[in-house]
């Protein structure tokens, strides 16, 4: 089991012919992922890796192929538009790879999909994967990771794989691992990424990875507290990033000094997380919590 | 991307924000010009990147144009420090000559983003003239803020509410809300990440006006200003910051001797801080970034050996896009260009990552190799590289 991708997962990508999107579909394809359909505007007709069908919208390819997940490598300028017609063509789950889209870009999607099903992964995100399903939808080197029952939720990405490796090569396997991405407006939180995994019964201890700025791991913190029955083990990067650096003035009037690795770190420990003490213990800690 | 003073308020002013009457100058001759033009008495405030000018020194009130000419020919030049710049400060190139004003009130109103609403927020405040981040610590009921709908922008309503919370006059409630729409409509048009006036002042005539204002662009929507582009000036920069900007690198200057290069944002903080557990401290941060190839890695690590402060460099790469065989040449060839070559600890994982410890190893580059974050900060720290 797994959440968000599995192997019934039909998933279309915008952006296939680019250099970016051509090399990773592959790396996808490759894995195993279940790829039904690409879409570059004025490329319609043609065929991507000799077999998967390319189209001039989103709209057409989702009436082609039923397609229910976009996988989006457009670049960061077109990216907001790119968002807004995989939203408007229905698509239920859209990752957007790009770093640098507008804050303003990312803002006017969210409100756009207000009152719609599709959820955005991203921007700013590896994507995820599902191992044991096969399902890898994002740019993360597949080989590390294995079939198994820890779901990891992350804002970075090598950070991930760091994480990732450590689990895998101590032997315990991942149900999904899914970065959310770093920019400062994202479409999936923490929070809804712990909700999927506390229901998902497979899915038998979480991993979280967060970051200093803004309030988002507080909030995971509090969902955490409320709601996860399954052991979570928490990190946070960032103690010796220097304040301030980041963050603009008024920024840091909303959160005040809740952005900060250590608050963080408290508010997890609070919740009753297992705190990874470092970096290079990620791996140790998860298998200790799990005896 | 940061603005100076001067050039917020003439971006705010372009869309009706009242700000004080002025002109910036480049030297003494042009601030006694500035200053005749007001009349005599003037407000002479040096234009640096930071706030914490006025305790710093770096504004002054003067009554004649030839004062204003000595207090301006007295900032330029120099270097202020604030709490805000560091140590070393920031260089003051011009000054903004500006009208006095009598002050009556001082508030704060400021827009940004806010990542958990995934909207803008206006924040206003009675407490004006104050840090607002010792505003929201010590009398956080004073920080008022309002979550704008970026679909339908602005509200007049809100306005009125805003004015109310801040017990503004009823003719200044208008006023007050056209000009929270016009640096709303400045925030949207121009992709701002943030807009601040700290003070905006109620006068003693009962006018409002910005007597102070920040800006900052989104960098990322600055491919769609170029005017706004134009703006940058990178004198208020560190010159490492600037140099590795243009090649697209995420570099942050730290008080460390352990230069650092990583792929990944959260990686190279994980790095820092697993640097700083073994006992040592980074001299940076510095992401390379994904799609980064060899000429990309090789400006990177000379970037950090031309720091003097560096004496000691851990690569720390887990290959995805990013080929550790790329990595390892880049580092090769940078280390070969360089008369400073001090020790080295590497570690790849990932995508090629047997490549590239062999190109390290053909190259007779007198480094050590690392398996794990742990070992790697180990052999930084014990100086064994």
């Amino acid at each position: 089991m797994s959440i968000l991708v599995n192997k019934d997962s039909r998933i279309l990508v915008q952006g296939i012919t680019g250099r970016e999107g051509s090399f990773h579909t592959e790396r996808c394809v490759e894995y195993g992922t279940n790829v039904v359909a690409g879409v570059t505007p004025g490329k319609g007709g043609e065929k991507a890796f000799g077999s998967v069908p390319v189209f001039d919208s989103v709209r057409e390819a989702v009436d082609a192929t039923g397609a229910d997940v976009s996988l989006i490598f457009v670049p960061a300028p077109f990216a907001g538009d790119a968002m807004l017609e995989a939203a408007d063509a229905g698509i239920g789950l859209m990752v957007c790879i790009a770093e640098g889209v507008p804050v303003r870009d990312t803002t006017m999607v969210m409100r756009y999909l207000e009152g719609k099903a599709t959820r955005l992964l991203g921007p700013n995100c590896p994507g995820l994967i599902s191992p044991g399903e096969h399902a890898k939808v994002g740019i993360m080197p597949g080989s590390i990771h294995r079939s198994g029952r820890v779901g990891v939720v992350s804002r970075s990405g090598t950070l991930t794989y760091e994480g990732v490796n450590q689990l895998s090569q101590l032997g315990i396997g991942q149900s999904t691992c899914v970065g959310i991405g770093g920019d400062p407006v994202s479409g999936t939180d923490f929070v809804d990424v712990l909700k999927l995994f506390n229901e998902d019964p497979e899915t038998e201890a979480i991993v979280l990875i967060g970051e200093i700025g803004g309030t988002k791991e507080q909030e995971a913190a509090e969902y955490i507290k409320a709601h996860v029955r399954k052991p979570v083990a928490a990190l946070i990067v960032g103690q010796t990033a220097p304040p301030g650096r980041r963050m603009g003035h008024a920024g840091a009037v909303i959160t005040g000094p809740a952005a900060l690795a250590s608050e963080k770190v408290k508010a997890l420990a609070v919740a009753g997380c297992e705190t990874i003490p470092s970096p290079a213990e990620i791996g140790t800690t998860v298998q200790r919590m799990l005896g | 991307m940061k603005l100076h003073e001067y050039q917020a308020k003439a971006l705010l002013a372009g869309y009706g924000v009242p700000v004080p009457e002025g002109a910036v100058a480049a030297n003494g001759t042009e601030a006694e010009q500035a200053a005749s033009r007001l009349g005599g008495r003037a407000v002479v405030k040096a234009q640096v990147h930071a706030g914490g000018r006025g305790k710093a020194g770096g504004v002054k009130v003067t009554a004649t144009p030839s004062d204003a000419s000595a207090a301006a020919s007295s900032l330029i030049g120099t270097t202020l420090v604030t709490f805000q710049t560091g140590p070393q400060g920031a260089p003051v190139n011009s000054v903004l000559v500006e009208q006095t004003v009598d002050v009556d009130r001082e508030l704060y109103l400021s827009i940004t983003t806010d990542g958990s609403r995934k909207r803008p927020v206006i924040i206003a405040s009675v407490a004006g003239g104050m840090e607002i981040e010792e505003v929201a610590q010590s009398e956080p009921d004073k920080i008022l803020t309002e979550p704008v709908d970026p679909a339908i922008g602005f509200q007049p309503f809100q306005g009125r509410r805003l004015a109310a919370g801040l017990e503004l006059p009823a003719a200044l409630v208008r006023p007050f809300s056209a000009l929270v729409d016009a640096c709303y409509r400045a925030y949207v048009e121009c992709d701002l990440s943030m807009v601040e006036i700290n003070p905006l002042v109620v006068t003693k005539a009962a006018q409002l006006l910005a007597l102070d204002a920040k800006i900052s662009f989104d960098d990322d929507a600055l491919f769609r200003h170029t005017a706004g582009a134009e703006l940058r000036d990178t004198s208020q920069e560190d010159d490492l910051e600037v140099a590795a900007s243009e090649h697209g690198i995420a570099y942050v200057k730290l008080d460390g001797d352990v230069g650092c290069m990583v792929n990944g944002a959260g990686l190279a903080m994980a790095t820092m801080d697993t640097i700083q557990s073994a006992g040592a401290a980074p001299a940076n941060f510095l992401d390379v970034g994904g799609g980064a190839n060899e000429e990309k890695v090789s400006q990177a690590i000379q970037l950090m050996l031309g720091d003097e402060q560096v004496q000691r460099v851990l690569v720390n790469v887990f290959g995805g896009i990013l080929r550790c065989d790329v990595v390892a040449r880049g580092i090769v060839d940078a280390y070969g260009k360089s008369s400073r070559k001090p020790p080295l600890v590497v570690r790849l994982l990932g995508t090629n990552a047997d490549e590239g410890k062999q190109i390290l190893a053909d190259s007779g580059l007198a480094l050590s190799l690392a398996d794990t974050l742990t070992e790697a900060a180990k052999a930084i720290a014990r100086g064994q590289a």
